[in-house]
């Protein structure tokens, strides 16, 4: 791997960049690995990275049915954070939020982690309440945190209309929240893992597992069939069907979740801003669109687009906080499938069959976790038992009803 | 300021409206009719832009919603919009626009730095760098931030209004080019409900800039006949300025009108800017016309270089000669209309073809008017400076077209036209999950097979149909089939004849013209992409980095990712990887076309759902008396709430405490009224009730309430309240404020999927009853004065409900308490609420009686150790957690989320459990959402057992009190706990039961 | 934006609707000679097909009943909604 830096820069620059490397090679895959991770996407390729790099396997291969981070990878709105209430929810994001931070420097690989700051606005007493106690329970798990009164909102967002239909009546901010970019995030790490050897293999549709005496020994794909000590599947909105595939069911409901981007302007929002009673979710990108989630469609769904009614009430809420955004212009939306379980926690996990591992369920917020995710997935994968950090997010949680209900704690009453 | 490009004739202007406009600070004419493009290159102005990335100079390059160049900040203050594109924006008296993206000015712009370190910048060079040292990242960002980006975000509110339509219609055409205009009249003549879309000011597509001759008459005057003849017909509606941005499933289509957009700021009140439609149609068809494709050369991004099309369009729509010495650069035979339209309007033509032996019936017109031909050529540069286009270099080509070869030889020119063919817009049906075809033979995709549930059908150029009698006769086919379709008597007729037909000869498939040094190996840059500056070089590089699949080309390098979406630029993008790959098209594949076509506004969108219509707020019967004494609001869901009373300029605090006070001293008074009310009837009421509660309900008497908790299937609590059996197969459940409608859906969720034999209807009456709930010893008393019904505990016992009249009204009372002192919970029909209310003020003033808001109810009601769920509870609770064994029936047999308590993790007797918290300090309140700590440590991280989740000043118990879940609560009363708060402090507390308040009769 | 049909107020729009998930679920007549694993996989485990999918709807904005529909779940085409109670039909997807 020739490293990228300024100088390789100005080194290539005088032939014209005739020279550069292939970010990662496209080999046929071989016969026999000993761990094929399924699904190409950032979660996958950082399992096969740290696999490498972490648990000396480098005889692995990353099978991806079309191209890599074309997933909900290069679909969502880019928000890192690690702001969650519960201890094993803090435990994983705040692992992941750890490496985005060494991350460019890790992969050699710009992934523009942007830690410009988060704010999730509280709108009622509910909310205050939520974020109370959400802030308190991120500061005693060891991460950042803060309060903000309104005016301190209106500092970092001056056009914010505090007085709308639900006025706002504070924050919890992230500091070392932001964004990230997300292509660059698979880009790096399919680079960094091809480097030590990985397989990075592209339009590979797996369409089968072998499975000898309840344990899997290999998959069966659109290039043949490739045997495996081990197999990791990491497809999100699709892991119910490589489950069916396996024999098993997940508690997960696939369904779409759309997003959408401006045009860009020239900077105006410096931080991310997350609302939940008002439901806008709002970033600014490097390129100057703003980058704006919507709401999935409450249907299950693989097409990949949602309806246009989820838009409406998307842009709805964004114009009534911040109402300059009037007269911006939508310029594309688009949508993803998202892996969705009861209680908006993921799952990592052994499963019914033998040496077969799931990693899945990170519904709407998987991108911020990808580092971490990967990260102890390898671990786990690699000694065959899940690392500490993983254990409580097993799929058997919803037989014991150790939930980690990060989705009920928001709920509304009264 | 002379329109010194303006034909003397010609257009479809009205010439003798004359506006003023200003571009840049300054002044000019154009007329009306015009758009901002035409009217600025009606006075020679080129330059209007910067490009996003090397912040080149760039131009006007097309005519229509294709722009990627011409992007403008149109108006300032209230009224601007960022990247409005020239070509688009009609012109109107006292527009004003500026350029983008250059500081200080578009001929002058420090960015333009960026172009002279462009061999720095290929694409993706941003992954490679800026990486070192880590910390500085956020740094860098700051000033490719500010680099990118184009216009300016509009910082004032808009003074716009906009509407929302829906509508239905048998046929939606969209475009009113031939192809559409054919489609109208034979599906309107059906008697079909029709719509005409097209997003032009007028109707005519193509037809606008064309000289044919239609039925033996120029297309213009079919054009109105048509128009004519559909203005006849009751049920076709013709929408002008308005865009199909969006084609969804089940042939539902979002359109945008601009409806008074054209008229600029001083636009009379009353209408709207824009409106959006949104159109269920039966059918679709789609006559959305043809992009011409550019051909890119060595710097044909420059000023002064535009589409051979645009040109036409220029000339021959809005009489403007946007050049005196004209030179075509083509591949097709289409651009010698524009030559010879340009040569007809005065121009010095010349044409370089860079077929080789060109030869047909429009190349033998063009010479026999003198237009010169090179054949076999390319531009191998441009000469553009100081502002203004000057000429350019031709080269003969290599007989494979990969290279140039002899001498170059100079041409003076002051415009470049270009024209690569045509690309259908295939966008919509894209959109709407149509699989798109390649034609090998036309170099394009068009429409293939449609999505099953989005019928129609295509007609005209969208589908690489290029001859006009060919597009008339397939709008005439699909108009009448889709009328048809949707159950008209329909059949199209030959009525176009008479037509004239261009013929074409081939095409060369030659769209990246060389150079005298190799395509991006030297100075001259070949763009494929205006927008964001995307090259040739960039995609070659994006290949050799393995970056071949079209979706990571277009993420690596940026193609098409512009405003314009590429509509221009993204059949060129993967002819080039097609050629570095040495692969078919189709292999390449196509990126997922995308909504909306051009960019919609948020504001339309919106449409009137803003400011007092964004979510409409719930308000009780009783709630104009809250508003006349000075209620302090809060938002509960959609409702509001008096949160408190201040009197005098009372703090919060102070007023809750008083309100605190004077309900356990004398007497106070709740609205209520917002309560989730359920009026539940039927022989198996009870059987319902039975199972979606924890507790017993079958041999509640009437007339008797009861309290019950109610759990999802995990078992865990979500809602409470109180369930009155009005008579023996009638019951009037009340639920939370925020879990009325979920309770509801909860109840008929069971009732119609699992159990639709069981006789019971459940029915909202929320809304139907207004509720005063007046509560303290002086209750009774207090209602007596208004009812004659003897409220003695033994008549009228603590969980029960009477009916009677009350201040005259007939009422529904119950005896129940959420306070913990006598209660009197009046309900009455919704619009006698505030009488009531009024009745009991003022017979309550010899009792003091004070109305209290929802912080003192919380307070009151903590006092007593009464939960509220949804606070004290968070989806994860157990009537267990709560101490509530005594509510769940052991006996009664299944219910709800029975099952679930005997999971392992549901059995575990150190669960987070509610408990009551008295602080070290009586003076000092917890702040609610601080955590108990196992261990009191320096810093963080600290273990956590748990939160409170209620904590209040409590006047009546004397002192601070707290609830919280606990882990292991139960067994932890009595102990000394920390809690670590916000600030770094902590605070001592002791666990105790989470009654505080002994007293209290009920 | 689909459009569907409600077995009773015929062909509705989209934001008419709820939909409530798998349908044909049944709940256990007596849930307390369940395992934890059977009680588990009826409240929190689902089939989630890439294709044919048979579920719940309601016609919240409208008449409040709920049906099924057969629907794919790839091209969102609904083959059929009927009432509850009504055996799912078979359909050649």
């Amino acid at each position: 791997m020739n490293r990228y830096s300024i100088f390789s820069l100005l080194r290539n620059s005088v032939n014209y960049h005739q020279d550069w490397q292939r970010a990662w090679r496209s080999p046929d895959p071989k016969r026999e690995y000993d761990v094929v991770i399924v699904g190409g996407g950032g979660h996958g390729l950082a399992t096969a990275y740290y696999l490498a790099k972490e648990c000396g396997i480098s005889n692995v291969a990353v099978i991806e049915k079309g191209w890599i981070g074309g997933g909900n990878t290069g679909r969502n709105t880019t928000i890192v954070r690690s702001n969650y209430l519960y201890d094993e929810s803090a435990g994983i994001y705040e692992h992941a939020l750890k490496l985005w931070e060494n991350l460019s420097q890790d992969l050699n690989y710009n992934v523009m982690f942007s830690p410009r700051g988060l704010l999730h606005l509280a709108h009622n007493v509910h909310d205050m309440q939520e974020i109370g106690r959400r802030g308190n329970a991120i500061r005693l798990n060891g991460i950042d945190s803060q309060f903000l009164t309104p005016a301190q909102v209106k500092e970092m967002v001056p056009f914010i209309n505090l007085e709308c239909r639900y006025p706002v009546m504070g924050a919890l901010l992230q500091p070392r929240g932001g964004t990230a970019r997300h292509d660059a995030v698979a880009w790096g790490y399919a680079r960094a893992a091809d480097a030590m050897g990985v397989d990075i293999i592209q339009n590979c549709e797996v369409q089968g597992f072998k499975i000898e005496n309840n344990t899997v020994t290999g998959v069966e794909t659109s290039r043949g069939s490739i045997s495996a000590k081990k197999v990791g599947c990491v497809v999100a909105g699709h892991c119910s069907v490589l489950a069916d595939m396996a024999g098993f069911r997940l508690p997960i409901e696939s369904v779409p979740l759309q997003a959408l981007v401006s045009e860009p302007i020239k900077p105006i929002l410096d931080c991310v801003v997350m609302s939940g009673s008002v439901h806008a979710y709002i970033s600014q990108s490097d390129k100057g669109e703003l980058v704006i989630g919507a709401g999935s469609d409450l249907y299950n769904s693989y097409s990949q687009r949602g309806s246009f009614d989820v838009i409406e009430a998307t842009v709805g809420p964004v114009v009534e906080l911040y109402p300059i955004f009037s007269r911006m212009k939508m310029l594309r939306q688009w949508g993803g499938i998202v892996d969705v379980t009861v209680d908006r926690s993921p799952i990592l996990t052994k499963t019914p069959v033998n040496n077969m591992f799931f990693n899945c369920g990170w519904g709407t917020g998987g991108f911020k976790a990808t580092p971490g995710s990967g990260n102890v997935f390898a671990h786990s994968i690699a000694r065959g038992d899940m690392h500490p950090i993983a254990e409580p997010f097993s799929m058997y949680r919803f037989i014991s009803g150790a939930l980690i209900d990060e989705g009920a704690a928001a709920a509304v009453a009264h | 300021m002379s329109q010194d490009y303006r034909r003397d004739k010609g257009g479809q202007l009205n010439r003798s409206k004359t506006l003023r406009f200003w571009y840049d600070n300054k002044g000019y004419e154009g007329y009306q009719g015009d758009t901002l493009a035409s009217a600025l290159l009606a006075n020679g102005v080129h330059l209007v832009g910067r490009s996003f990335k090397y912040h080149r100079p760039r131009g006007i390059y097309s005519a229509g919603s294709e722009e990627p160049n011409a992007l403008v900040q149109l108006e300032s203050g209230a009224h601007t919009e960022p990247n409005r594109r020239a070509t688009e924006v009609e012109l109107y008296e006292g527009l004003s626009a500026s350029s983008q993206n250059c500081w200080p000015s578009v001929g002058f712009d420090i960015g333009a730095i960026n172009s002279k370190i462009s061999r720095l910048l290929p694409a993706g060079f941003y992954y490679k760098t800026f990486m070192w040292p880590g910390a500085l990242w956020t740094t860098y960002e700051k000033f490719i931030r500010k680099a990118a980006g184009l216009g300016k975000s509009p910082t004032e509110i808009d003074p716009d209004s906009y509407d929302k339509i829906h509508a239905h219609c048998d046929v939606l055409i969209v475009g009113a080019g031939p192809a559409g205009l054919q489609a109208a009249l034979h599906a309107g003549r059906s008697g079909a409900r029709v719509m005409l879309i097209d997003e032009k000011p007028m109707f005519g597509g193509s037809l606008l800039a064309d000289s044919a001759l239609i039925d033996g008459a120029p297309a213009d005057q079919w054009v109105t006949k048509v128009i004519n003849e559909l203005k006849q017909m009751r049920e076709v509606t013709r929408l002008t300025r308005t865009t199909v941005t969006g084609y969804y499933d089940y042939n539902f289509v979002v359109a945008n009108e601009r409806v008074n957009e054209h008229l600029g700021p001083n636009r009379k009140a009353g209408g709207p800017k824009e409106r959006l439609w949104k159109i269920r149609a039966r059918q679709v068809v789609l006559a959305t016309g043809a992009i011409e494709r550019p051909l890119v050369f060595a710097d044909s991004d420059r000023p002064g270089i535009m589409l051979a099309h645009a040109l036409r369009t220029y000339v021959n729509h809005y009489g403007v000669l946007p050049g005196n010495r004209i030179v075509l650069i083509t591949n097709n035979d289409s651009a010698y209309h524009s030559a010879l339209d340009a040569h007809a309007a005065g121009a010095m033509v010349e044409v370089i073809d860079v077929r080789r032996n060109p030869s047909g019936s429009l190349l033998d017109t063009a010479r026999e008017q003198g237009i010169h031909i090179h054949e076999n050529s390319t531009i191998s540069a441009v000469d553009y400076r100081r502002g203004k286009l000057r000429g350019i270099e031709v080269m003969q080509l290599s007989d494979d077209g990969k290279a140039v070869r002899g001498v170059p030889s100079d041409l003076r020119c002051d415009l470049v036209a270009v024209s690569g063919g045509w690309t259908p817009t295939v966008h919509l049906f894209s959109q709407g999950k149509g699989k798109l075809k390649f034609l090998d033979d036309e170099h394009c995709y068009v429409p293939g097979e449609r999505a099953v549930n989005n019928k129609g059908f295509e007609a005209g150029s969208c589908k690489a149909t290029w001859s006009l009698p060919e597009c008339l006769k397939e709008g005439a086919i699909a108009g009448a089939s889709a009328a048809s379709a949707a159950g008209f008597e329909s059949t199209a007729t030959e009525d176009a004849s008479g037509t004239e037909e261009s013929v074409y000869g081939p095409a060369r498939a030659l769209w990246i013209l060389p150079t005298d040094h190799p395509v991006g190996r030297g100075p001259k840059k070949h763009f494929h992409e205006l927008h964001n500056d995307s090259t040739v070089a960039d995609i070659a590089l994006a290949a050799r980095e393995g970056f071949v699949s079209i979706e990571h080309l277009k993420r690596y390098t940026t193609t098409g990712m512009g405003t314009d979406q590429g509509k221009t630029s993204n059949l060129n993008a993967l002819t080039v990887m097609s050629e570095i790959r040495d692969v078919p098209i189709p292999e390449v594949g196509t990126t997922t076309f995308r909504p909306p076509f051009t960019p919609l506004s948020f504001g339309s969108i919106v449409g009137h759902d803003r400011r007092e219509l964004f979510v409409q707020k719930r308000k009780t019967a009783i709630h104009p008396w809250h508003d006349r004494n000075n209620a302090v609001y809060e938002d509960v869901g959609d409702w509001k709430r008096p949160y408190y009373f201040p009197q005098h300029g009372e703090s919060m605090h102070d007023a809750v405490q008083r309100e605190c006070l004077a309900a356990r001293a004398s007497a106070g008074i709740v609205d209520a009224s917002t309560l989730g009310k359920i009026d539940i009837q039927g022989p198996d009421a009870r059987r319902l009730l039975n199972m979606v509660y924890t507790n017993a309900w079958s041999k509640l008497a009437p007339g008797r309430c009861r309290y019950g908790l109610m759990l999802n299937e995990h078992g865990m609590v979500f809602d409470d309240g109180v369930t009155t059996c009005l008579a023996e197969n009638h019951f009037h459940m009340t639920t939370t404020t925020g879990g009325a409608a979920r309770v509801m859906g909860w109840l008929e969720e069971w009732l119609q999927t699992e159990w639709p034999q069981w006789q019971v209807y459940c029915t909202s009456v929320t809304e139907q009853w207004a509720v005063a709930s007046i509560t303290g010893p002086n209750a009774g008393k207090l209602l007596s004065t208004l009812c004659d019904q003897p409220l003695d505990d033994e008549s009228f016992p603590f969980m029960s409900m009477q009916s009677f009249n009350v201040a005259g009204i007939p009422a529904r009372v119950f005896r129940i308490s959420f306070t913990g002192d006598l209660t009197f919970e009046i309900n009455v029909p919704a619009r006698y609420g505030l009488a009531l209310w009024e009745a009991l003020m003022k017979a309550g003033r010899q009792y003091d009686i004070c109305p209290y808001g929802t912080e003192a109810m919380h307070i009151l009601r903590a006092e007593k150790g009464f939960i509220i769920v949804g606070q004290d509870t968070d989806g994860t609770v157990t009537p267990l957690d709560l101490g509530m064994d005594w509510i769940v029936s052991k006996t009664k047999g299944d219910f709800l989320g029975r099952r679930s308590f005997t999971r392992s993790d549901t059995t575990r007797s150190d669960r987070k459990q509610l408990v009551g918290l008295l602080t070290e300090d009586p003076s000092f309140v917890l702040p609610e959402g601080v955590h108990v700590v196992e261990k009191l440590k320096d810093k963080p991280p600290m273990t956590m057992l748990g939160h409170v989740t209620s904590s209040y000043m409590s006047p009546n118990v004397g002192r601070s009190i707290a609830m919280a879940l606990l882990k292991d609560g139960f067994n932890r009363k009595g102990s000394t706990l920390e809690v670590s708060l916000m600030d770094g402090s902590s605070h001592k507390v002791t666990v105790t039961d989470p009654v505080f308040l002994k007293s209290g009769s009920e | 934006m689909l459009l569907i049909e409600c077995p009773w107020c015929g062909l509705r729009d989209q934001t008419e609707f709820h939909c409530h998930g798998e349908a044909h679920i049944t709940r256990p007549l007596d849930p307390d000679s369940l395992s934890d694993e059977e009680w588990g996989s009826y409240v929190f485990f689902r089939n989630n097909p890439k294709g044919l999918h048979y579920e719940r709807w309601e016609h919240s904005h409208g008449c409040r009943r709920w049906f099924n529909a057969a629907r794919d779940t790839v091209t969102d085409h609904v083959y059929a909604t009927y009432k509850p109670g009504v055996a799912k039909p078979e359909i050649e997807s």
